[in-house]
């Protein structure tokens, strides 16, 4: 019997005091797409840091065809034909996207000249199966998902044989990750083997041959997909049972009307009409790109210079800025969490606290600090946020208690309406459930939430009524056992308004 | 009670004060036995009026460096307000009207820099490189190059340079109110948490409903602000406004804030720490003095001992990282 393309046995890795793996193991056949599942902080990223040998372990054996070797550098990596893409997505902004996916070569290289027009023509024949990008534009001027499927053709253009991908599809739509999988699909037929991390139960049912899963640094178990449903695997995942992925919807009918918006235009958008109610979650699908995010940062001010009529509770409101719709109580949580949706260098009650800093201050704009760490502390209790202290830094929490911590800043408020811009991109599925029922608990104390999300099985699962936006216009709204896949997709689809239009 | 003493403890030794602190502690006890003119009355009150003055500066730098930005010009607007406040006072005026509108003309340039990194949207650096050769000119259009003597200065005008309460010298009095009061507004108050928001992630703080650009203006004007102060003070010691003084006091006051803690990114640093780290440079430089060593060592060595606190602090933020992610 051949032995397997990769085998890590008894690896243990430990930071300090904290011990990040304590006897992890993975094998991976040639040809296989091998998921590696396990909530944020079970040693996922630990480990394929020591596979590209970025990191060294503490003590445990890797093999490569059975033979021992020792990576100890990302270098000698790559040299053993290990590619990873990491989940941060690391592109220099300034330089263009064809430049970006031959730096490896480049740097390389022997040649003293740079031949544009060759990289130029060489990434494109890379991108076209992903997606329609300009391999001339800066990579800064791209879209995140953009970004991301950049991430992914450089590796691709590495000749290895071992490919990681650690939450690639963390920022792509549905419609994106099925052209990744069909590409994934052809390297694994010509025996290239390939671990792939995601939080996304749907396409590693769809796609993965077999599933390891990880917890607190150990190995739990390792089976054919095929032989395992969802809940098995997250109950391995999280080491009890989840009954329910998604809390329960709404029962009854919707409350009081919250927020109406009429007639909202922009440059990317036009004449969007919505509403939200009490009780009611509202989801905004679509693909990424068209114009979801901006919608939302059109309603509260922060990009753009939207034109269009808002009511509040019944009251028709004027709102200036961002500044002003906090005033409000009318709050967006950022797709970008790192970017720009908490301060990462800056401890957890100073988050919290920074929408209204007035509310942990006494006279004369003094910060009462005890008041700052007991707002973020009651807070914190409700999101079952897990920190050790509200003085430490947000940069040492996990992905999934980041986006709390980001959520927390904005429930400082008590605000009136919540516009979530991917509220669990990144985020575990521990924590992720615990997001959708505070989200759901929200909307029943008479909060209007608005969800954008590019994960279908979140718009369906928790939303009661989805909205699609597609090339800058709502093209349809749907509820109840209409929230579907397809009819998501349908009208999703750029064109979906014409198509719609000749239908009537 | 046990956690409770932990943390305490742990934050007094984690926090960069507490380490600058002990450097200086130890270079005060060497220094005592080194040499028998450093531990006396003289010494010690030259010292400290020797960095007193330009800790004003540098408290305006460090509120600067959080926000994210960082002036080159304090050096020339220091300089610019001993000048313009000079030529008024020849010119009859009074010295004390003269010295406000000496600082309304600092905080004027400082508005006029906030004008184009915030509105325009240039980087602080060069737009203050660019104020820094103006103010420069400017000193020297409007003296012909030579200092203007002041001897006519009235005393109760010079006693701000010059004078003492009791014992400790005006200056000194002034430097710890001033450091005081701003530590306080940068740690406890409202208004100064902004400028730390602002720093640590513009955008953040923008979609926090910060209005960022207001921020980084005020920081601006505040710092070429307190330049003004320090120049006035600066005129009533010397009894002259020297064109050009002050010429290279941005790197020594930019270090300073740095080996405090402070951060180019932005985000970081705190009045103390900055204060600690002027302290610092000052002591090697007056013992070096003592000692006899060559002025051109201490360049040398002022250098050294900035690259290696940033360093240090490379790689302890590089260990917490480390450590902090489980």
């Amino acid at each position: 019997m051949t032995p397997p393309l990769l085998q890590l046995s008894d690896i243990h890795k430990s930071f300090g005091a904290i011990k990040a793996l304590r006897g992890a193991q993975l094998e991976l056949r040639a040809g296989e797409i091998h998921a590696l599942m396990g909530e944020n902080g079970a040693g996922k990223s630990t480990l394929m840091n020591i596979i590209d040998g970025i990191l060294q372990p503490s003590s445990g054996e890797i093999r490569i065809d059975g033979q021992r070797v020792q990576i100890d550098g990302p270098a000698t990596a790559q040299r053993l034909g290990i590619g990873l893409v990491h989940q941060e997505i690391a592109l220099c902004a300034d330089i263009s996207v064809a430049e970006n996916i031959f730096m490896a070569r480049t740097a390389q290289t022997k040649r003293p000249l740079m031949d544009s027009a060759d990289l130029v023509a060489r990434a494109r024949a890379v991108l076209a199966p992903l997606a329609e990008i300009d391999p001339r534009l800066p990579a800064g001027r791209l879209s995140i998902s953009q970004q991301q499927l950049v991430e992914i053709a450089k590796a691709l253009t590495l000749d290895c044989r071992i490919l990681i991908l650690d939450e690639p599809t963390a920022a792509l739509t549905e419609l994106e990750a099925q052209k990744l999988f069909t590409i994934l699909r052809g390297l694994a037929a010509r025996g290239i083997g390939i671990i792939y991390i995601s939080h996304r139960m749907a396409e590693i049912f769809a796609n993965c041959d077999r599933v390891t899963v990880m917890r607190d640094g150990q190995h739990i178990r390792t089976d054919e997909v095929a032989d395992l449903t969802p809940s098995d695997v997250v109950n391995a995942m999280v080491g009890r049972k989840l009954d329910t992925l998604y809390p329960p919807k709404m029962n009854g009918e919707r409350g009081a009307e919250i927020l109406r918006v009429q007639g909202l235009t922009d440059r990317r958008y036009q004449d969007v009409s919505f509403t939200l109610h009490k009780g009611e979650i509202l989801g905004i699908g679509g693909l990424i790109g068209a114009g979801r995010s901006e919608i939302a940062r059109g309603v509260t001010r922060l990009e753009g210079a939207a034109k269009g009529r808002v009511w509040l509770n019944g009251q028709e409101v004027v709102l200036r800025d961002y500044a002003d719709c906090i005033a409000r109580g009318i709050v967006y949580l950022s797709e970008d969490r790192k970017g720009d949706g908490i301060f990462l260098d800056m401890p957890i009650a100073a988050n919290v606290s920074a929408l209204n800093l007035r509310q942990v201050a006494g006279r004369f704009g003094v910060i009462d600090s005890g008041a700052e760490t007991a707002q973020a502390q009651s807070i914190g209790e409700t999101l079952r946020l897990k920190a050790g202290s509200m003085g430490h830094r947000v940069a040492s929490l996990s992905g999934g208690n980041q986006q709390k911590v980001a959520l927390a800043k904005l429930l400082a408020v008590k605000p009136r309406v919540i516009f979530l811009d991917e509220p669990t991109r990144g985020v575990d599925v521990g924590a992720k459930a615990e997001i959708h029922a505070i989200l759901r608990g929200l909307a029943e104390s008479g909060v209007g939430i608005a969800v954008i999300s590019s994960e279908m099985p979140e718009l369906i699962g928790l939303c009661d009524r989805v909205m699609v936006v597609s090339e800058g216009r709502l093209t349809g709204e749907l509820s109840g056992p209409d929230i579907t896949e397809a009819k998501i997709m349908t009208l999703a689809a750029p064109g979906a308004l014409a198509a719609s239009r000749n239908q009537n | 009670m046990e956690t409770q003493r932990q943390t305490f403890l742990s934050r007094l030794f984690g926090a960069r004060e507490t380490g600058l602190v002990l450097i200086i502690l130890a270079l005060f006890l060497i220094m005592t036995f080194a040499s028998p003119h450093f531990l006396t009355w003289t010494n010690m009150r030259a010292m400290t009026m020797a960095f007193s003055v330009e800790a004003i500066v540098v408290v305006g730098m460090t509120i600067l460096l959080i926000s994210g930005g960082i002036d080159l010009s304090v050096g020339s607007v220091t300089a610019l307000a001993m000048v313009v406040a000079g030529l008024l006072f020849l010119n009859g005026m009074d010295p004390w009207l003269a010295s406000l509108i000496a600082i309304l003309v600092c905080a004027g340039v400082g508005a006029i820099m906030g004008f184009f990194v915030t509105y325009v949207g240039l980087h602080h650096f060069i737009v203050s490189l660019a104020a820094m050769v103006i103010a420069r000119g400017l000193c020297l259009l409007g003296t012909g190059g030579r200092p203007l003597g002041l001897f006519e200065l009235p005393e109760n005008f010079k006693w701000i340079g010059i004078g003492s309460i009791g014992v400790i010298p005006v200056a000194i009095i002034i430097f710890v109110l001033f450091v005081a009061v701003f530590d306080f507004l940068l740690r406890r108050t409202t208004a100064f948490r902004l400028v730390y928001y602002t720093g640590s992630n513009e955008k953040a703080a923008a979609y926090s409903g910060i209005r960022t650009k207001r921020v980084i203006f005020l920081t601006t004007v505040l710092c070429s602000t307190l330049c003004g102060v320090a120049g006035i003070i600066y005129m009533a010691r010397f009894g002259s406004a020297q064109p050009t003084f002050g010429v290279g006091m941005e790197l020594n006051v930019i270090a300073a804030a740095v080996i405090g803690g402070a951060s180019l990114s932005g985000g970081k640093g705190t009045i103390l720490g900055a204060i600690l780290g002027a302290i610092l440079l000052s002591l090697v430089s007056s013992s070096l003095a003592l000692l006899n060593v060559s002025v051109y060592w201490q360049d040398i060595i002022r250098g050294s001992i900035l690259l290696a606190a940033v360093t240090f602090d490379h790689y302890l933020v590089k260990r917490q990282a480390m450590g902090g992610r489980a």
